[in-house]
């Protein structure tokens, strides 16, 4: 009765999409670009960003920043947990297109994605640990309560690096997004689909939407607008060459971006804290304490 | 107008301090004329009696400096930390022995009122170094890794408000951790850089450790530009920490960025008026409101306007304005000619814009450059003077509804370096605190500073912090 043809199964494509504001939207310039893996082989369109779209994910960074800074440390830490256990359950996927995306093995793949995996978890922990590192008490020489902590700087750019289209990017979005600030992503360039395909975890993992916004196209052509963007406060140029590292610095200066200089990575290494304290202000606060006279007045 | 409650004169006696009539770059240990030999004047801005003669550093002297400090490195960042910190020690311990001497000298070269630079300025001098000195050895705690380096050359660009406290913060954490300097003062401010070189004379510091180009912005900008250099720090206007910041783009070399502010200061209608105006005087009016981090926009809740500013008002007219020797004096002399101008171009601005200026009844000295304090009421956000740093004497007054307005227009500034808060209610401060973007916020005080606090602004004030553990960063290698 039924038909005996071995048909082979059709696959379905994905349209890969930009992730802002915790949206999936096409470029808004209609724009895409063939993404292939290392030897050439079509793997998809993907979305070829316009300034327009940075400028709409600056606009969705800034209206998310203030509630995600304003989260508790453990909130943002158990976030952050979140996004881990969801790549944990996509980690073959992600094992696929890091292998496509960068000509690796199965088995060298898979190490990137799980010390990505990884990498979110050691985040997660820091959220509410960099506080009393990096802040605490200062013992001056008055009758005053004196305290620094620190805070997120605001909206961050972040040139994702080239070449390790997964590890190295959540190596750089972590240590961002968890000290409360919210970042604006530029994907690799030959290697977005790993970072489009990380929006898609983030969207499910409870993070609110525009915390991260993940775009693929052109650093050459974003970063000019994102560094001289006077929304943004700092600017991560690890995804950028030397000479639009030190255009986009110039750039930068028109606002006194905070500034973090491309510099020589192993992302497998453990990371210090350094990409967290690049993007984070120290705010001291005095107040006095005198002595509690007969007035009962405390200054 | 004579009252029984007049003070008698009280000046403070300048033979305590040996001027001499001409003063060389400090070079590799050693006085020495400039390269091109060229020289400017460095006068008292109460008086503008011409003080000394000055070498005035270019780009050749800037080479030579560098250079030396580049010879010194190798021996002063091998030095076992405890003994940088000796030297350091000493320092902090010298400047205690001639605080007066130093403190008479800033005050006849800056025109600050003795007051200040006897109380404020050179006891925080030596603190600073005797803070600083205690990390020298002590950099495996810090918190930056185990045996964190030195970067190098620091080169160092330092203004006129706090000619030798901005010196302490600059040069004590770059020694500390194991950086040599060259250091430029500004131009108008340049003899307690120079005094400060005999004090490491006497110390017995090694030669090229410590530099100093007085000069003008021409030799700050070959020394921010100079290629052996690893370390640029800048205390000055957001205009040129612009600029240094595109000068060093692309660059290895390490960035802090101390600028301009325009300080909100909020009185909540529960706040202890008394002490409320005397944190808005000393906000606003300590330096003369030359001070980057001062309270230059009093934000005032409606209700209380009147009660507070009819206080204000009563307070500015007991300021005694005049000769900054006098230990009395309150206010004393702007710093220049140029300065006086700016301040007054942007209080006629406020003026011409449709803000209400009030100044304190007081005699001006004929010779010198002075301000009367000023306010201005009717100010909305739009007004240049809420806006752009006058720096100097003048406050503007705002006022809201609302703590959340309070910290809207507290926060509409380009500018993030410093805010005041004063209410009796703690949950209050710890809210305002929090959601106010400054780098310090003062809370029923205002204007404190010490070696341990950190210090450094947001957003267009600048980066890095000066002050505390924070501040060693800024000197060293942290990856």
């Amino acid at each position: 009765m039924s038909d005996k043809t071995e048909q082979h199964r059709l696959s379905v494509f994905k349209t890969y999409k930009l992730y802002v504001g915790g949206k999936f939207p096409r470029s808004e310039s209609g724009r895409v670009y063939e993404v292939t893996d290392s030897k050439g082989n079509w793997l998809a369109n993907a979305p070829l960003s316009s300034r327009k779209d940075a400028r709409d994910a600056v606009v969705a960074a800034r209206k998310a920043q203030g509630a995600w800074a304003g989260a508790t440390a453990y909130l943002r830490g158990q976030i952050l947990y979140r996004v881990a256990e969801m790549l944990e359950g996509r980690r073959d996927q992600f094992v696929r297109e890091v292998a496509e995306a960068e000509g690796l093995s199965k088995p060298k793949a898979a190490a990137q994605v799980d010390a990505a995996i990884d990498r979110w978890v050691w985040y997660a922990g820091w959220t509410d640990k960099i506080a009393q590192v990096v802040g605490g008490a200062n013992p001056v020489a008055g009758p005053f309560f004196n305290l620094s902590t620190p805070e997120p700087t605001g909206v961050v750019t972040v040139l994702a690096p080239q070449d390790s289209s997964f590890l190295g990017l959540v190596s750089v979005i972590a240590p961002v997004i968890a000290t409360g600030n919210t970042a604006v992503v530029v994907a690799s360039e030959r290697s977005p689909l790993p970072a489009l395909s990380l929006g898609e975890v983030l969207a499910t993992s409870d993070l609110p939407g525009g915390v991260v916004n993940i775009l693929s196209g052109k650093a050459s052509e974003m970063g000019p607008h994102l560094a001289a963007h006077l929304d943004v406060n700092a600017i991560d140029l690890t995804g950028a060459d030397d000479e639009l590292a030190r255009d986009l610095e110039i750039a930068a200066a028109e606002n006194l971006k905070r500034v973090l200089r491309p510099r020589a990575e192993d992302f497998t290494a453990s990371p210090g804290t350094d990409r967290m304290t690049a993007f984070l202000e120290t705010k001291t606060v005095w107040h006095p304490t005198g002595s509690l006279g007969a007035s009962g007045s405390s200054y | 107008m004579t009252s029984p409650f007049e003070y008698a004169p009280a000046p403070e006696s300048r033979a305590v301090v040996d001027i001499a009539p001409n003063y060389g770059l400090f070079i590799d240990g050693e006085f020495t004329d400039a390269a091109d030999g060229k020289v400017f004047k460095t006068v008292s801005p109460s008086t503008e009696e011409v003080l000394s003669e000055i070498a005035r550093a270019g780009e050749a002297d800037v080479d030579r400096a560098v250079a030396a400090a580049r010879r010194a490195f190798g021996k002063w960042s091998a030095l076992p930390g405890s003994e940088r910190a000796k030297y350091l020690f000493r320092i902090a311990r010298i400047v205690q022995e001639r605080s007066r001497e130093l403190a008479v000298l800033e005050t006849l070269d800056n025109g600050k009122p003795i007051k200040e630079t006897r109380d404020a300025d050179l006891p925080l001098v030596a603190a600073h170094f005797f803070y600083y000195a205690g990390w020298a050895d002590k950099l495996d705690h810090a918190g930056f890794g185990a045996d964190p380096r030195p970067l190098g050359v620091a080169g160092q660009v330092i203004p006129w408000n706090f000619p030798l406290l901005m010196l302490a913060w600059k040069i004590a954490p770059a020694l500390a951790a194991g950086n040599t300097v060259v250091l430029k003062p500004a131009e108008t401010t340049p003899l307690s850089a120079l005094f400060f070189a005999d004090v490491c004379r006497q110390a017995g510091l090694p030669k090229g450790v410590v530099n100093i180009l007085p000069g003008y912005g021409d030799a700050g900008a070959a020394l921010v530009a100079h290629p052996d250099v690893d370390k640029v720090a800048f205390t000055g206007s957001t205009a040129v920490g612009k600029q240094i910041a595109r000068t060093v783009a692309g660059t290895g070399k390490k960035l802090t960025l101390e600028l301009g502010g325009k300080g909100a200061n909020i009185v909540f209608d529960d706040a202890p008026i008394d002490q409320a105006v005397e944190g808005i005087v000393t906000g606003i009016f300590f330096n003369q409101g030359q001070v980057c981090c001062a309270g230059s926009r009093l934000l005032v809740q409606e209700s209380i306007q009147d009660e507070l500013l009819d206080a204000l008002k009563r307070r500015l007219s007991t300021l005694r304005l005049g000769d900054p020797l006098d230990k009395n004096t309150d206010i004393g002399a702007i710093n220049s000619a140029e300065q006086l101008a700016r301040i007054t171009a942007l209080a006629d601005q406020g003026e011409a814009e449709g803000a209400e200026r009030w100044t304190a009844a007081c005699e001006l000295p004929g010779a010198g450059y002075w301000f009367a304090p000023t306010l201005f009421t009717n100010v909305t956000q739009a007004h240049t003077i809420a806006r752009d740093e006058v720096f100097g004497p003048v406050l503007s007054v705002l006022t809201f509804r609302t703590p959340d307005e309070a910290v809207a227009k507290a926060n509409n500034s380009q500018y993030g370096l410093s805010a005041g808060i004063w209410t009796e209610k703690g949950s209050r401060i710890l809210a305002v605190a929090n959601k106010l973007r400054a780098g310090v916020v003062w809370a029923n005080t205002f204007n404190k500073f010490d070696p341990t606090s950190p210090f450094g602004g947001y957003k267009e004030s600048g980066f890095g912090r000066e002050g505390g553990r924070h501040g060693l960063e800024a000197y060293l290698d942290v990856r």
